[in-house]
């Protein structure tokens, strides 16, 4: 068998070698059909690409962590400040890895808020929201799950927290914090199947959850909104990808440059005996969480205030993967709004209204 | 088309050229260099206390550490203490003392030494690595020669 021979569709060479074997022409054909269309909104559809562009950051950094890092309470410490004081690059690593999961939650928020606000999750696309609020839920798995691992003491009080709320769940409130806890104690044991959900069981989900979004999201293609005449289209492959290649730059000029000048602290080690550190909070994008059980009273109507709280924030994050069959009118271009897209659309303001107002109270307070 | 669009489109693919050339650059020198792990110069342990003189009985042996590595520290029939890096000179598998055989054995792909740490048999190509031994109010001390 020689390189030289002819491919299906002429080439000679390797590329022709190739092509014959791997058929990547039809994957070309597939991005060129691909239709992409423009309009003043269109600059919304880069946010589902750059999650994906962080996403593989996250799974590229972590894998070299995952060079150095040893998941025990003994040592999981010691081989993160190892890997930031001694391995060349070491610190600048897990500073990308830090930063661009932050990043990677901020974009996640902005991707479905638009997506909310452009209502592209009407018929027939209700599987792809659901499926991208799933995605989200990992993400903020991955979050939580990934703070604990260097076993510095915001992350040890940050996930007794985080743990203790979940215990507070009614009926398997017990069970879920055993089971995350891999017992009663966050102890070595919490960190060891922390580590295991972080780099194994949350991968696996997520990838077979992505693939699923990904195939809709190619099925359907993408969502005019309501109202919106589209003054025509490009291709997906090469036009749309290159846009995309020029963000994905910007995202990673970003990256690099908060990586660098703001490297990420490890702290002090963890120590399970030692009273809680003052200004103890969770990340970011759980403050509001966290605020909403502080703000409520120790009982409200005879039921503990901690459990209202829970149960609040579980019905709101039904409600939000459920919108797609609530908001139930078919998808298509050039409708006029309805009454019911301006109840969806100031619905979704006060929603980004009150996540800011609660993240604000608590960094401000 | 004129000659300077074709010499704008020239620059402007060197230009792109390049950049992704520094791009590919900047993120795989600090790969390569992470991924190998840094030199950790570690202290060479130069003695050790190995036992204690009671610890054997002729034509007996055992491993102790030597730093990072082990030795095997044997008593002759005629109750002379030797001690020898257990490394094994072929593959670095650990040695034992085989007392049916008065010989050390690797047991990796059946090597042996006599007491002196000479090779006898099988693939191992160099003896075994001698240190000192000192026998210092009932302890043995071992160093590197």
């Amino acid at each position: 068998m020689s390189l030289e021979r002819t491919g299906a569709d002429g080439g000679g060479g390797l590329m022709g070698w190739l092509e014959e074997r791997l058929g990547l022409s039809n994957l070309v054909a597939l991005g060129r059909k691909k239709q992409v269309p423009l309009h003043r909104h269109t600059i919304w559809y880069y946010f589902g690409g750059m999650s994906a562009f962080l996403f593989g950051i996250q799974v590229a950094t972590g894998i070299l962590l995952l060079l150095y890092y040893r998941p025990s309470a003994e040592e999981a410490f010691e081989s993160v400040q190892f890997l930031m004081t001694r391995v060349p690059f070491g610190w600048l690593v897990r500073s990308i890895h830090s930063w661009s999961a932050n990043l990677l939650i901020f974009v996640l928020f902005v991707h479905m808020f638009s997506v909310f606000f452009m209502r592209a999750y009407r018929k027939p696309r209700e599987l792809t929201w659901v499926t991208g609020v799933f995605l989200l839920f990992l993400m903020l798995g991955f979050g939580f799950s990934g703070y604990l691992l260097p076993w510095n003491m915001l992350a040890f009080f940050a996930t007794q927290v985080g743990t203790e709320v979940a215990g507070a769940l009614p009926f398997i409130g017990d069970f879920a914090l055993r089971f995350l806890r891999g017992g009663t104690q966050v102890t070595g044991g919490t960190l060891t199947r922390f580590y295991g959900m972080h780099v194994a069981v949350l991968p696996a989900i997520t990838t077979a959850v992505l693939g699923l979004h990904l195939y809709l999201v190619q099925k359907h293609g993408m969502s005019v909104p309501q109202g919106v005449a589209p003054r025509g289209h490009h291709a997906f492959f090469p036009n749309f990808l290159l846009r995309d290649l020029i963000g994905w730059c910007v995202a990673l000029a970003c990256l690099a440059t908060l990586a660098a000048v703001f490297p990420w602290e490890l702290g002090e080690k963890a120590d399970p005996f030692a009273p809680a550190p003052a200004g103890i909070r969770p990340e970011w994008y759980f403050v509001w969480m966290f605020q909403v059980l502080k703000i409520l009273p120790g009982h409200v109507a005879g039921i503990e205030g901690e459990l209202i709280g829970i149960l609040a924030i579980t019905l709101a994050a039904i409600f939000w993967l459920m919108v797609p069959f609530i908001d139930r009118d078919p998808a298509g271009a050039g409708e006029s709004r309805s009454r019911r897209a301006t109840l969806f659309t100031v619905m979704g303001w006060l929603a980004i209204a009150v996540l800011c107002a609660l993240t604000a109270k608590e960094y401000l307070s | 088309m004129g000659e300077s669009d074709a010499t704008r489109r020239g620059f402007l693919n060197w230009f792109l050229g390049t950049s992704v050339g520094a791009l590919c650059v900047s993120v795989f020198y600090p790969v390569a260099r992470y991924i190998s792990p840094p030199e950790i110069p570690e202290a060479e342990t130069a003695r050790v206390t190995a036992g204690h003189e009671e610890d054997l009985r002729p034509g007996e042996a055992k491993i102790f550490r030597f730093g990072h590595t082990p030795g095997i520290l044997l008593r002759t029939p005629e109750g002379n203490h030797r001690a020898f890096s257990a490394t094994c000179t072929h593959l670095n598998c650990t040695v034992q003392f085989r007392g049916d055989l008065k010989q050390i054995w690797c047991a990796c792909h059946n090597g042996f030494y006599d007491t002196s740490g000479q090779v006898v048999s099988g693939p191992p190509p160099r003896p075994l690595e001698e240190y000192a031994v000192n026998v210092t109010g009932g302890e043995i001390i071992v160093s590197r020669k």
